[in-house]
Formats: structure tokens, sequence, C-alpha cells
């Protein structure tokens, strides 16, 4: 039984991570234009196949299965995304920045749909479900009656160090004090001399690096990529991001960790499993309905 | 140092100044004041590039300023403190001041600006570490005066200081203007409804009525203009 727990903690832990890495996307955008970047989980997408597609010839220089092909991989994919991420900014919602939420929120609906469906063209991707390359070499580690996958361990690492890494750029430094003027006050922000582009071009590149790397952890778990596969994490993710308090970053990397677990704690239940999307959302209602700000969240009472 | 000539602004379809015309020369105070919807804070939006003008000529320090970026305008010298205060409350007293200081680049002289803010607010310094939210209006008012002198400007531009603020904060705020004008020679535009009190403090004002200026002339004269005492100083 303790073995089993374990075990689905684990595997719900390297998960949530992933849901986590998602989430600061959505929550960082969020922070500064007060809108769902419905796109996001398409970047993430877009940093699997980078990834997919960059692996052989990089493996071919580096090596094959070596941690230097993975690292230089997952830099590639990040730094990819990042333009994609600013690119999208740019192009369909800075010409939107003075009209209502609604119009942008539409907008980027319609990118989402233009990602997917462009990505399915038999010329681009393809809708075909493709194999992952292996990056990392992976073994198993067997602990007693307990199976843990290396790649989960390095999943879980490598993202405890982003997230902490986020949080120094935040809390820190003077580009993440800005990002922080720019989400309460843009107008106050741009009289203090920033650039309030410029800004919101770095958090969606920030966010768009983070949401590729959550694209090539989810695509080494998953049985293989497809231009659909961020649908469901992205989802998860969003709903962790409101979970957490949305524009809280912390709050997100909680949200997708619970998610996480949720879903693999009631996906393992024997007889459970089919019921488990049901359950994990039905306990996220709740929560929600005791916590409508989220988890770590607060209500925003504007003093002015 | 500043001079405006004849500024338009439009909101949408709506004019909020047509044609507005003032100076501001070095070293002084000058007061602009006016009743609710004058465009007092709309000529001070536009000078600072929030609201992009449609005509017009704003000249600060020799060069155009109108329709540049508000991040540019404060890398040239020209700060606000703008209506309503608008610190950041969730930041701290002293990043609320490192924003402040955010386009320069001699660190190493902030700790001296920071005693200097301190100096003339204490109060700020006691709360440095506290989040600005939690800050009464008045330390609020203060902070948003310190945040913007931190970016060392040459001129400086106060929106309604006195605006929800109780009585003895508001006179403490006054005296230090003054004495910033003062100590430092900075120059200073003033946006009061409180006329009484920027005229007392200002070398020369203007008077804004919806969107043109009909009076201007020395603080001095102002306030002993029969119309101006009946209109913005409670008519004595
Ligand atoms: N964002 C806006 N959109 C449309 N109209 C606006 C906007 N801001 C101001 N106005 C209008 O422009 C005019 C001038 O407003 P402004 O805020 O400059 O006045 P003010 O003199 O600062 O008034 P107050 O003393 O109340 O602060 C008003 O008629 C106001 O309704
Ligand atoms: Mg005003």
């Amino acid at each position: 039984m303790t073995d089993w727990f374990l075990q689905q903690l684990i595997n719900g832990l390297a998960l949530g991570a992933i849901y986590a890495l998602i989430a600061l996307g959505y929550t960082m955008v969020y922070g500064v234009l007060r809108f769902i970047n419905f796109a996001h989980s398409d970047v993430m997408m877009l940093g699997a196949f980078a990834a997919f597609y960059l692996t052989p010839p990089v493996a071919g220089m580096l090596g094959e299965q070596s941690v230097w092909t993975a690292l230089v991989v997952i830099l590639l994919s990040a730094a990819i995304c990042a333009v994609i991420g600013m690119t999208i900014e740019f192009l369909a919602y800075r010409p939107l920045r003075k009209r209502p939420r609604l119009t942008v929120l539409i907008t980027a609906i319609g990118v989402s749909l233009f990602i997917e469906f462009t990505g399915q063209h038999e010329k681009v991707f393809g809708a075909a479900t493709k194999s992952f390359p292996k990056l990392l070499p992976s073994r198993d580690i067997v602990i007693g009656a307990l199976h843990l996958s290396s790649n989960d361990i390095v999943v879980l690492v490598l993202t405890a160090v982003l997230l902490a890494a986020m949080w120094f750029i935040v809390q820190r430094t003077k580009i993440g004090m800005a990002m922080r003027a720019v989400s309460y006050n843009e107008q106050a922000a741009a009289l203090m001399g920033v650039n309030v582009n410029g800004i919101i071009s770095f958090t969606f590149g920030l966010g768009s690096a983070l949401a590729a790397v959550a694209g090539i952890f989810y695509a080494m778990r998953a049985p293989g990529i497809d231009p659909l596969m961020g649908i469901q994490p992205g989802l998860r993710a969003f709903i962790a991001a409101v979970l957490g308090g949305i524009g809280n970053l912390p709050g997100a990397a909680l949200g997708g960790i619970v998610l996480g677990l949720l879903e693999t704690f009631f996906g393992g239940m024997p007889g459970l499993s089919n019921y488990r999307d049901g359950i994990a959302f039905a306990i996220l209602i709740l929560i929600l309905l005791f916590r409508p700000a989220g988890l770590l969240g607060k209500l925003q009472t504007e003093k002015v | 140092m500043l001079e405006v000539r004849d500024l338009h602004v439009n909101y949408g379809a709506i004019s909020a100044l047509h044609g507005i015309s003032l100076d501001v020369k070095q070293g002084e105070i000058v007061t602009l004041i006016g009743a609710n919807g004058a465009g007092k804070s709309t000529t001070l939006r536009a000078i600072s590039g929030l609201v992009k003008p449609r005509a017009g000529v704003i000249n600060f320090d020799g060069q155009n300023i109108a329709g540049v970026a508000p991040h540019v305008i404060v890398g040239r010298g020209l700060a606000q403190s703008p209506e309503g205060r608008m610190v950041f409350a969730n930041l701290s007293v002293l990043e609320n001041l490192r924003m402040g200081a955010y386009r320069r680049k001699d660190t190493a002289n902030f700790a001296k600006d920071f005693d200097y803010v301190f100096s003339i607010f204490p109060r700020l310094k006691e709360r440095e570490q506290q989040t600005a939210g939690t800050l009464s209006g008045g330390e609020q008012q203060m902070l948003a005066i310190g945040r913007a002198l931190m970016s060392k400007p040459k001129c400086l531009m106060l929106d309604e200081p006195s605006l929800g603020i109780a009585p003895i904060l508001v006179q403490t705020i006054f005296e230090k203007i003054v004495e910033i004008n003062r100590e430092l020679g900075l120059t200073i535009l003033l946006v009061e409804q409180n006329a009484n009190l920027a005229l007392e403090v200002s070398h020369r004002g203007y008077v804004l009525e919806t969107g043109r200026i009909t009076l201007s002339d020395t603080a001095e004269a102002l306030r002993g203009n029969p119309e101006v005492q009946e209109c913005y100083l409670g008519g004595e």
C-alpha cells in the first residue's frame, strides 16, 4: 500500500510539475494583460515538435541520449518558443491592447485554432501521432516494490530548479520588479520609465520558454506527439492557474501539483480511473466555492 | 524649461483640451487651477506622453516631446506624480522608490537619494519594508512624490497632491514641495483643486476652464483677482 502510494506520489508530482510549468505562463500573461492566452497550450506543443526535429541533428553532433544533447535541445526549443510567443503577442494581441478583453480572448482562441490546424496539415507536422525520440537514457530505478523512472526524477528536479529561478527573476531582479509594477498599473509603470511593451514581450517570451520545456517533458512521458497534444494538459494547466489564484506565481505551481496529484491518484484507483477527471474537477469546484480567488490568490481590493 | 503651445487633446470624439499654451521656467513653481473636468490631468498626461496630443507642441529642455513614448520622456528628466497617487500597492516602499529610479544607470548614487527622500519624508523610512498598499493615503502621497524624485528629474509634475488626505498632512506635503523646490532648485508644475494652498506656494499660475486657459498671472495677482476669488478661493 505504501509502495503504491509512493509510486502514485512520484507520478503525480512529475505530472503536476509539468502542469505547473505551463500554468506559470498562463498566470504571468494574465498578470500583465488580464486575459487568458489560449494559444499558450499550442506553444507547448510547438516546443515538443521543435525538440522532435532538433534531436536527430543535435544527437548527431553531441551523441545519442547524452545529457548535453538533451540540454542543447531543451534550450534551443525554449528559445524558439520564446520567439514564437513574443511574435504571437506582437502580431495578434498588441494591436488589440485598447480593445475590450473579450475581443482579445476570442483572438487568442483564433490563434490557438490556427496553430492547431496549420500543424495538422500534411506539409507541416501532419495529424498522425509521431513517436518522440528518447532524449535521455531512461532507467528504471527499483527500490523494493517501487519502480521509478529516471525521467520522472529529472523532470521533478528540473522543474524545481525552474520554479526557483522564476521566483528569483520575479522577486529579486529589476525586470521582475518591472513585471510586478506593470501587472499592478501599466500607466504608473510607464511613468517610472518602464517600456511597458518590452516587459509584456519579455513576459510572453519567458512563459513560452517554460511551455516549451513543459512540452518536452510531457512528450517524454507520453506515447507520442501530435498537433493537438497541447489541448489536454493546457486545459489542466489553465485550471491549475485558476485553482492557485490567477496572476499568482506560487499559486500556479501549487495548483499544477495539486491537479497532477488528483489526476494520478484517482486515475490509479481501481474502479475510479474512468471517473478521475470528474472527481478531480468536482474537488476543484469545491475548492473554488470556498476560496473563489484560488488557493493563494487574494481577492482584488484596489485602494484608490 | 517647459513650453506648451496650442495643445489639443481628444478622447475619442470628445475634445478635452482645445489649444492650451503655458510656460514653466527653470526653478519655478507653477500651478494649474481649474474645476473638475477642466482638463488639468489631461494636460499633465499629454505632457508625460500618456495620451497622444492631436495637435500642438510640447518643448522640454529644447526638444519637442509631443507624441514621444512616456518611458522616454521620464528618461529626459520629466517626472510625474499622477492623480490618485498610483503607488504600486503590491511592491514594498523601497521597491516603489527603486521603480522611480528605473531608468537611471548610476546605481552608486541611489543610497544618497534614498536618504534624501527619507530625510524629507521620515515616515517612509519607518515603513520601507512594508507593502505600499498598507500605507495611509497621506503616506502613499509622500511615496508617490518620493518615487518621482528618485528619477532625479529636471522638472516634476504633481497632480492633486492634496486629494483625499487629512488636512494636517496636506500642510506637511505642501511645505515639502516648497522645500524640494528651494533645496534642489527643482522646477515644479502643480495641479490643484485646492487653489488657496496652491497659489500660496507657487510663483505663477494658470486658470484652466473646460479645456482653455482663461487667465495667467503671478500667484500673488491671481489671489487678488476677484473672479478667481469667487470661483476658486471660496469667495471671501
Ligand atoms: N479616458 C477618458 N476618456 C474620455 N474622456 C475623458 C477621459 N479622461 C478624461 N476625460 C474627459 O476629459 C475632460 C478633462 O478631464 P481631466 O481628468 O483632465 O479633468 P481634471 O481637470 O483633471 O478634473 P479633476 O479635477 O476632476 O481631476 C473631462 O470632461 C473628462 O470627462
Ligand atoms: Mg484631474
